[in-house]
């Protein structure tokens, strides 16, 4: 399943093909806000083709986490981090590759819905290339939206609508567009930064419907509030922790399942039936 | 009772028939309707403390009529608010009374110059405003042609020739400068900001003579609309620079995280991403810009100097402009002077509102709105 060859942005055969998913392995990953230690040495194996839940209270690393695995991390003035992120087995910070080029690999759903205000939604599902410079013909760029909103789940309510602005559809709608725009470049990995906790009970289980009908071609690491949402989407799990003015760290991580219903701490399953947290 | 949210077109026809008033009987509350209490209060301490002041001013002392007496009438009125509001209501909300008429007030007292300065110079100016106005220049006006011969068309053409050349200059420059202020930042940013606030400080004098020192003096420039409209640039750049970065910081920080999270470089997102969202904005801050510089008549004295006939080129010789017309004409002795300068100052008030409706239209609207010929180029490519 996992391939070192990535297929790079392939405009001339857009929709049928879709790049191979990819491993990502976190090795020893410790993450500073200037002197202050936020993550403790994390490792953590996320499969191709799988979706990975981190769970765990507020403040316990689990975003920080997720953004270190894209490189938007750095993006805090004072940010720094240690240890490897390996995507199919190349360190995304210490190897050849550009951090532009690494983010389009490892795509990102933000907590609340973001689509450009200043495009329409068809404008927002191709923004990537825009964004990117990539020159695409007429009828590849109506295909790529026509295909990303549909796996998006999206398209049978906006087909019609494609020329409103992006901020004018329903938060739910916001945030499938913004998954569609995040699958228009073609991601091998598509994180996920607690992506329902700003939407109802519908929109959530529409989102993740479209996480089940993605998650084979997509990796998906999902970060979650939500126990059962977790259950549901997740094939593996991770549970973050922090002590008091201690950093975050990985209690216990591993299939979902076992987590859930037979963990082997005890923390762990305290958490995950609402006993605190 | 029938549900009117949910209408069964039939049988609310039927029962319209049978019993019209059923319909009927929904009351609507009214939910904005006037507090007559509080009307009453504030019309009648209005009149009470006119007379009350009359009283005070005219029979008890020999104050007469004067600026004093409304300012004593304004103090007695808000008492008399406030007694009232006690009153009939509690110091809670006799207070709130009191703090709405304030702001009323205050608000009244903004529009009343605005609307006094604009129909002033309109009743002053409109007497000698004829189409030979914007076509004549003053070449062939003697001390003593009526108002209607010749014109203001070599100040029209200056003014419109020189603030575009400050905007052609500080426009790019001063977004150039907001992007780096706010998209790139880092510690010498803080030192430009300052020296952006500190050159919206420099009076619009010593802009022209820097100019002159400068261009003219030391570069061997001459007296032109271009020494002018550099003049004009130095006022209007730190306007530009500081409105457009106010309206850059309102754009979210999840659209560029969003931007680059998809790949794009910083230039990219800004390109693509910020400044769109923010378009209405520095649209704002061009008008803004504009109007800093539009009326200045100081640095165009010392640049420019005025002409009474026209010269279309900015870059040789010395051309007009519509403060510099206004200013020379008051100077002079001729009540037919005096007139075609608030004729002059009229047509600088016409510009203004042209300019701004101009910039509103076009790129005024939210990021959201998408245009009619932006929607036409998606549709022939089957985007929308």
């Amino acid at each position: 399943m996992t391939t070192i060859e990535h297929e790079v942005l392939d405009l001339n055969n857009p929709a049928p093909e879709l790049p191979p998913s990819s491993s990502l392995t976190a090795r020893g990953v410790s993450a500073w806000f200037g002197d202050h230690k936020v993550l403790e040495r994390v490792d953590l194996d996320m499969p191709a083709g799988e979706v990975t839940a981190l769970i765990g209270p507020s403040g316990c690393g689990k975003s920080t986490f997720l953004r270190i695995l894209n490189r938007m991390h750095e993006l805090v003035p004072s940010a720094t981090l240690s240890g490897t992120i390996a995507l199919d087995g190349d360190d995304i910070y210490r190897g050849d590759i550009p951090v532009t080029e690494m983010r389009r690999r490892i795509g990102m759903v933000f907590q609340k819905p973001n689509p450009f205000p200043a495009m329409t939604v068809s404008e927002n599902v191709i923004a990537g290339l825009k964004l990117s410079g990539v020159k695409a013909t007429k009828s590849d760029r109506r295909d790529l939206v026509e295909s990303c909103l549909q796996r998006a789940g999206l398209w049978n309510e906006v087909k019609n609508r494609l020329g409103a602005a992006g901020g004018a559809l329903s938060g739910g709608q916001q945030q499938r567009l913004c998954i569609a725009r995040a699958l228009a470049v073609k991601p091998s990995v598509l994180l996920m930064d607690e992506p329902c906790s700003a939407l109802d009970p519908t929109s959530t289980r529409r989102i993740e419907e479209t996480i089940a009908e993605i998650a084979h071609e997509v990796t998906i690491v999902i970060v979650t509030h939500n126990m059962q949402q977790a259950h549901r989407v997740s094939n593996t799990a991770a549970f973050f922790l922090a002590g008091e003015g201690e950093p975050g760290h990985i209690v216990e991580s591993g299939d979902t399942e076992t987590l859930f219903t037979n963990p082997a701490d005890s923390r762990t399953l305290d958490y995950v039936n609402g006993r605190f947290g | 009772m029938t549900d009117l949210s949910t209408p069964d077109i039939a049988t609310t026809n039927i029962e319209m028939k049978v019993v019209p008033d059923l319909i009927e009987t929904e009351q609507r509350i009214g939910l904005r309707s006037i507090d007559s209490t509080a009307v009453f209060a504030v019309v009648g301490a209005a009149f009470g403390a006119m007379a009350f002041v009359w009283l005070l001013f005219t029979q008890f002392t020999a104050a007469g009529t004067n600026i004093g007496m409304f300012i004593v009438w304004y103090l007695v009125f808000i008492s008399m608010i406030w007694v009232i509001g006690r009153e009939q209501y509690d110091p809670v909300r006799a207070r709130d009374l009191v703090a709405r008429v304030v702001f009323w007030s205050a608000g009244l007292i903004i529009v009343v110059p605005m609307i006094a300065i604009a129909t002033y110079t309109i009743a002053k100016g409109v007497t000698a405003l004829t189409p030979n106005f914007f076509f004549q220049d003053q070449s062939r006006v003697g001390p003593l042609s009526p108002a209607r011969v010749g014109g203001a068309s070599q100040a029209i053409v200056g003014t419109l020739e020189q603030v575009a050349i400050a905007a052609i200059i500080s426009v790019p420059l001063g977004i150039l400068v907001a992007i780096y202020l706010n998209e790139v930042g880092g510690r010498l940013a803080r030192v430009v900001r300052t020296i952006v606030d500190a050159m919206s400080a420099i009076p619009s004098i010593v802009a022209g003579l820097f100019i002159f020192a400068s261009f003219i003096l030391a570069f061997g420039g001459q007296l032109s609309g271009l020494a002018a409209g550099l003049a004009l640039a130095v006022l209007m750049l730190p306007t530009v620079t500081r409105t457009t970065e106010v309206v850059l910081r309102l754009v979210p920080g999840g659209l560029r995280e969003a931007g680059l999270a998809l790949g794009a470089t910083e230039w990219s997102t800004t390109r693509h991403v910020v400044l769109p969202t923010a378009r209405s904005g520095i649209v704002t801050a061009v008008i803004l810009g504009v109007a800093r510089v539009i009326g200045e008549t100081a640095p165009l004295l010392l640049t420019t100097l005025g002409a009474v006939s026209m010269n279309w080129s900015p870059f040789e010789g010395k051309q007009s402009a519509l403060p510099l017309y206004v200013y020379r004409l008051f100077q002079l002795p001729q009540e037919v002077a005096i007139q075609r300068a608030w004729t002059g100052a009229l047509v600088l008030l016409i510009l203004v509102f042209v300019l701004f409706v101009t910039a509103r239209i076009i790129g005024g609207r939210g990021p959201g709105h998408i245009s009619r010929f932006r929607r036409a180029r998606l549709a022939r490519e089957g985007l929308a």
